[in-house]
């Protein structure tokens, strides 16, 4: 089957590599019909993550068809086209029956810290991903949720992670009615975060980015004021100066390890790796929040340390909340709000490429060319 | 581990005034809603029934008891890369023994994966695996640019550090020691 296949840092191709099998009785095969290159993938493709090993295939967002199965699944059968949370989970480890489907204890053997992603380096399990004709996905009978009759599968594959990891960034924000939200970042999960935000009742809403065709996007999807950090000088102040001198009430760290803004932190962060990852965004989240506020965080960071202003969040009485998305316990609603236009995910998706071009994907993803915001792949068996 | 014989376990409820003021309501980990500590959870350590055979080596973080029910299987580690890997999981993940370890692991591991190419007699297609394409066709001035700016910097240092061992060689030939006396 073709697959794409990690060679270094900014290096990648699609090759020919076995089928994948099953493993376990709770495994299923997918046949891919839809897989996205996520802004996290980005850290793979930068060799940011460690233990991400060369000849792995990544892809944590896609939807299939169910073409074998193993003899302990009952949940799903062969032919089913099924939406695919990007966490694996077993759905019985003490977390997991805490709906923590991010976090679960018996998906990862390589890190105490995080659970099992596809596609996401031995840090996160080792497993393939679905950037690829053909996935394996482990415990069948609880990840994978059927497609509805009547969703589009661009819509669907957007709900394997963009949308539902947008809307939790809003939801750990702790968004009461009326209140200021600031997002950090305008990719698509920042997109998302902002538009999730009005859901929770936020009284206004605002997105800083350095991208004029990313804001100008999130200003029609979202409905939010969108800023240009490098135009506003420094964009804490910015936001004290437009909220009387309070602060957000709530702020979502929607960038991550690859924040741009600050040249310590670029340097330290993305450069020489002596962090993990620029934590730039998180900087000016703390900072921008008001006393008592809410700091969100939806980026994703490496698994070691950050220069962050901790004594700030101390000081000022914040709340940090932050987790990988527990994406299957959110899918009932988000489906719901798909299906009565609430939110419209296929929107985002501003690219189609062949899996065959999955470098140039990449490319024009990570270095935002050609206004890309979301880029969909297509395996070659994914119209048959 | 030897200080855990005076840390005797004490059930909190003895204590006096233990729990008079909690407040379930005020439970900053919303949105996790069915939170439940490992106390009140009837089964803390259930697992999956079947455990995914263990026939490929997978490296075990030292802060987890057993290899999770399942794991992945590609590119299980081998060569140097993965001598340094089984190295890095000998220590916890709070040490950097652990991550530094494991970046430098991935360093290596792109070499090992050139020479694996080169020994299969593939020549990796570097313009087409970085994308540069993508970059020709929307991004060609900066690009250009960029790839020129990179060429004339590694010239230049080409240039300046053979000159200098030129010029060191000369200054070496121009003092005779042995004809000063």
């Amino acid at each position: 089957m073709l697959a794409m296949d990690y060679r270094g840092p900014k290096r990648v191709r699609a090759v020919q590599k076995p089928m994948p099998e099953i493993r376990h009785p709770q495994d299923a095969i997918v046949r891919v019909l839809r897989a996205c290159i996520c802004g996290s993938d980005l850290h793979l493709y930068n060799g940011n993550v460690p233990d991400t090993r060369v000849g792995s295939t990544f892809g944590h967002e896609f939807v299939g068809e169910i073409v074998d199965i193993g003899a302990d699944v009952t949940k799903v059968k062969v032919g089913d086209r099924v939406i695919v949370p990007f966490n694996i989970a077993c759905g019985e480890c003490h977390f997991c029956r805490q709906e923590m489907y991010g976090n679960c204890q018996e998906s990862n053997t390589e890190s105490g810290a995080i659970g099992g992603i596809y596609g996401y380096s031995h840090t996160a399990g080792g497993f393939n991903g679905g950037q690829a004709e053909y996935a394996r996905v482990p415990y069948a009978n609880v990840g994978p949720v059927i497609i509805p009759a009547d969703m589009d599968l661009d819509d669907a594959v957007m709900l394997t992670d963009v949308i539902p990891t947008g809307y939790q960034g809003a939801e750990m924000a702790g968004i009461q009615t009326g209140d200021t939200v600031v997002v950090f970042g305008a990719g698509p999960i920042g997109i998302v975060a902002a538009r999730c935000a009005w859901l929770f009742g936020a009284g206004r809403v605002i997105i800083i980015d350095k991208e004029d065709y990313r804001l100008d996007f999130a200003r029609n999807y979202s409905y939010c004021e969108a800023y240009n950090f490098q135009e506003i000088g420094d964009p804490v102040v910015f936001i004290k100066k437009i909220t009387d001198w309070m602060g957000a009430d709530c702020v979502i760290d929607a960038v991550g390890a690859e924040a741009e803004g600050n040249t310590l932190q670029t340097i330290t962060g993305r450069k020489l790796l002596q962090q993990a990852g620029s934590a730039t965004a998180l900087h000016w989240a703390i900072n921008a929040v008001k006393k008592g506020g809410v700091v969100s965080i939806v980026g994703v960071y490496g698994p070691t340390d950050n220069l962050i202003p901790i004594g700030n969040a101390m000081n000022k009485g914040l709340t940090l909340r932050g987790n990988q998305t527990s994406v299957k316990r959110l899918l009932p609603r988000l489906i719901e709000h798909v299906q009565n236009g609430v939110l419209d995910p296929k929107a985002l998706i501003t690219h189609r490429l062949p899996l065959e071009e999955v470098a140039d994907g990449y490319r024009m993803f990570s270095n935002k060319l050609d206004n890309c915001i979301k880029t969909v792949l297509m395996p070659p068996t994914a119209n048959q | 581990m030897k200080d855990n014989a005076i840390n005797t376990p004490i059930d909190p409820k003895t204590i006096k005034g233990w729990g008079i003021d909690a407040d379930p309501k005020n439970d900053p980990t919303y949105p996790m809603r069915k939170r439940m500590n490992a106390g009140e959870d009837p089964t803390p350590k259930r697992r999956p029934d079947n455990l995914q055979p263990v026939n490929v080596e997978v490296l075990k973080s030292i802060e987890r008891p057993k290899v999770s029910a399942v794991f992945g299987t590609p590119a299980p580690p081998s060569g140097l890369s993965g001598m340094i890997r089984r190295q890095a999981f000998k220590y916890s993940e709070n040490q950097y023994k652990h991550w530094l370890p494991l970046i430098v692991a991935d360093r290596v591991n792109v070499v090992e994966g050139v020479v694996t190419d080169l020994f299969q007699g593939k020549l990796p297609n570097i313009w087409a695996e970085k994308g540069y394409g993508m970059e020709w066709k929307h991004n060609r001035t900066a690009f250009v640019t960029k790839m020129a700016t990179i060429g004339a910097v590694t010239a230049g240092l080409v240039v300046w550090l053979s000159s200098g061992k030129k010029k060191k060689k000369s200054e070496f030939k121009a003092k005779d020691y042995l004809s000063r006396f």
